[in-house]
């Protein structure tokens, strides 16, 4: 893909230049591995200092903190302790790591390869979901030649540090994209995530054992913060929001595409980057970063104080386009993967696509999840196949207000979001439905392809 | 259980890449359905049997990942793209040709053996959406005259 100039490219530098391959030798006529043979001549704890100072956060749904993440790995435990790159890329919306996999697998590998050593890890993996079937061959092929180079497996650069990376095929689940449900994974089991506390992670992880893991994108960092140092690291992106972000952006827009950017604007994104809306069309709302999160529509307005303590008051297009940014127009960034409604979409028909989802991926461990989740998607359903009743607004609201905080993961929230904030921003259009069993003025057939919920 | 030279092998490669046996049911069950098409009871006694896990346990696992399948499809596996930004690309079209064209019902084995298309959750390109997986193949920005000339195509390998 061409790189846009407003673009701001750190990990999607050479991916996309002519010439460039994933084999190592492209990368290494870039510098590449040129920061891991830094990272072996040092102190690990400084290593983890930098990336603690980078500020930089995960780039994988929730945005914490990466280096206090590994500041709270379990280091006196005595057991192994355990590295895993998040690569089950499953969030809709969302298909960076692709890029990353695809066009750079070595940036991918050096990342790991650092936060391995900073974190004393011997064996590492790279859960890549199924669907990827090219993607995990690329992996092994570039694991191989990165072996033949001394970067990875026995004694790393001749440092004496031994580091094995596996990589790890899924089958089809989106639950396995969650830390704790990839984890039971990996182990051979059922992607049934695991109650937090007491299975943190950084404490009782894989095998029970401290394990980080991370996705992608935030690994990919790593070489950065090295090359860049912390500093130079924080001077792209706001403050508390460093570095670039990796958007991809899916749905109504003229150029859509995947597009790594520093401090902007979603309107820059959305209008400059991708070209607005197609032709005689207008937005009427986006998922900010991916379809868990709770949808923001074009036209209200986003107030509020700053930290300075100034106001800031944003439309749509205004909001800064980063964690903190989309967190005080009442959303999340999550995993960048941005999805633009035009004046088109049913708005109830997008939701009743998105419960088929949920009920197709919950785990089915909690009962509220597993039940509410299929129950939502037979009332959207019913909703979009002109059955709707006239008590179906309330019902869902008061469902997924069952579902939101009472399971064992985030994916009740994933599940209650986009019902609560879809009907509270679209009020309308749901009572509509459930007044007249279905919206009189609505194209059924279209309606019904874009539920695509059998 | 009658597995390819090249399956065995992939096997014993993968079981000592992982400190505990238990991990490798996943890698087998790949390697095996790659094989014979599909997971069946025989096949899962074996991988435990092999992993020194209960069937059970293997059991539980071909059950619970929509992509291993313990009944056999047709030779090609197309699954085209149902979630929001395909679907507003407008994925639901393109299944109907594939359909259509192997005068095939969802979830099936087309009638001539041929295919079996199922539609599959984001494949994580949405920004070319609609997209499909047929077999290990991506193909993005589809229409439904794309969707035509992949089925002229699939059904030109199957008479070769
Ligand atoms: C339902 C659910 C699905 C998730 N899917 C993914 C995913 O596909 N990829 C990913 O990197 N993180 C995913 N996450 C977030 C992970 O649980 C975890 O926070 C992340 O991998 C940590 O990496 P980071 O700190 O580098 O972001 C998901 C979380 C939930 C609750
Ligand atoms: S919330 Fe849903 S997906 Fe998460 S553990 Fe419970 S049933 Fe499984
Ligand atoms: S919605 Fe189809 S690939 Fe993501």
């Amino acid at each position: 893909m061409a790189i846009h100039p407003k673009e701001q490219r750190l990990v999607l530098k050479y991916a996309d230049e002519p010439g460039y391959t994933p084999h190592i030798d492209s990368y290494l006529e870039h510098g590449g591995y040129d920061m891991l043979k830094k990272a072996v001549t040092m102190e690990p704890q400084a290593i983890i200092d930098e990336v603690k100072a980078s500020t930089l956060r995960g780039r994988g749904g929730a945005g914490f903190p990466c280096g206090l993440k590994w500041s709270f790995v379990d280091r006196k435990s005595g057991k192994p302790i355990y590295l895993i790159c998040n690569c089950d890329e499953s969030e809709p919306g969302t298909f960076k790591d692709r890029q990353i996999v695809h066009k750079d697998p070595h940036q991918l590998i050096e990342g790991m390869m650092i936060s391995c050593f900073a974190n004393n890890v011997a064996k590492a993996f790279i859960y890549i979901r199924e669907e990827m079937p090219y993607g995990a061959k690329i992996l092994d092929q570039a694991i191989l030649e990165a072996k033949e180079k001394g970067f990875v497996g026995d004694n790393v650069c001749g440092s004496g540090y031994s580091c094995d990376i596996v990589v790890h095929r899924g089958a089809a689940a989106y639950i396995c994209g969650e830390e704790t449900g990839l984890i039971e994974s990996l182990e051979g089991k059922r992607a049934n995530p695991r109650i937090k506390p007491p299975y943190f992670p950084a404490v009782l992880g894989l095998y029970n054992c401290p394990t980080i893991v991370n996705n992608v994108e935030t690994l990919c960092n790593a070489v950065h913060i090295l090359d860049m140092g912390a500093e130079g690291f924080k001077k792209i992106g706001r403050p508390n929001n460093a570095g670039t972000r990796i958007w991809c952006v899916s749905g109504g827009v003229q150029r859509p595409g995947y597009y790594e950017v520093g401090e902007m604007t979603l309107g820059e994104l959305v209008y400059d980057i991708c070209g607005g809306p197609l032709p005689g069309r207008t937005i009427k709302a986006i998922i900010p970063g991916g379809s868990s999160m709770k949808i923001l529509k074009n036209g209200e307005r986003y107030k509020g104080k700053n930290p300075d303590g100034s106001e800031y008051d944003w439309g749509l297009e205004d909001i800064p386009l980063d964690y903190d940014g989309i967190a005080a127009a009442g959303s999340m960034s999550g995993s960048g993967g941005m999805m633009v409604l035009d004046d088109t979409v049913s708005i109830p028909a997008a939701l009743a696509n998105l419960m088929a989802f949920y009920s197709h991926e919950s785990c089915g461990q909690c009962t509220p999840c597993r039940e509410g989740s299929l129950w939502l998607k037979k009332i959207t359903s019913r909703m979009v196949h002109g059955e709707a009743r006239p008590e179906d607004v309330d019902l869902m609201l008061d469902v997924a207000g069952q579902i939101a905080g009472r399971t064992i993961c985030a994916f009740g929230f994933a599940v209650a979001w986009p019902v609560q904030s879809y009907i509270a921003k679209f009020e309308d259009e749901f009572r509509e439905y459930a007044a007249h069993l279905s919206d009189p003025k609505a194209d059924r057939q279209a309606i019904k392809e874009l539920a695509c919920n059998g | 259980m009658d597995l390819k030279p090249e399956t065995l092998a992939e096997i014993e490669a993968a079981i000592p890449k992982y400190p505990e046996a238990q991990s490798a049911v996943m890698p087998l069950l790949h390697a095996i359905q790659q094989d014979q098409g599909y997971i069946s009871n025989e096949a899962a006694e074996w991988v435990a049997e092999k992993l020194g896990i209960a069937p059970i346990n293997v059991l539980s696992v071909v059950t619970f990942y929509p992509f291993f399948r313990q009944h056999k499809i047709g030779k090609r596996h197309i699954r085209v793209c149902r979630t929001l930004s395909c679907a507003m690309a407008g994925g639901a079209k393109v299944c109907d040709k594939m359909l259509s064209e192997f005068e095939a019902e969802l979830n099936q084995v087309s009638p001539d053996g041929e295919v079996t298309v199922e539609f599959a959750e984001c494949l994580a390109s949405c920004g070319s959406a609609p997209v499909m997986l047929v077999d290990e193949d991506l193909h993005e920005n589809l229409t439904v005259e794309k969707a035509k000339e992949i089925c002229d195509k699939i059904k030109a390998e199957a008479k070769a």
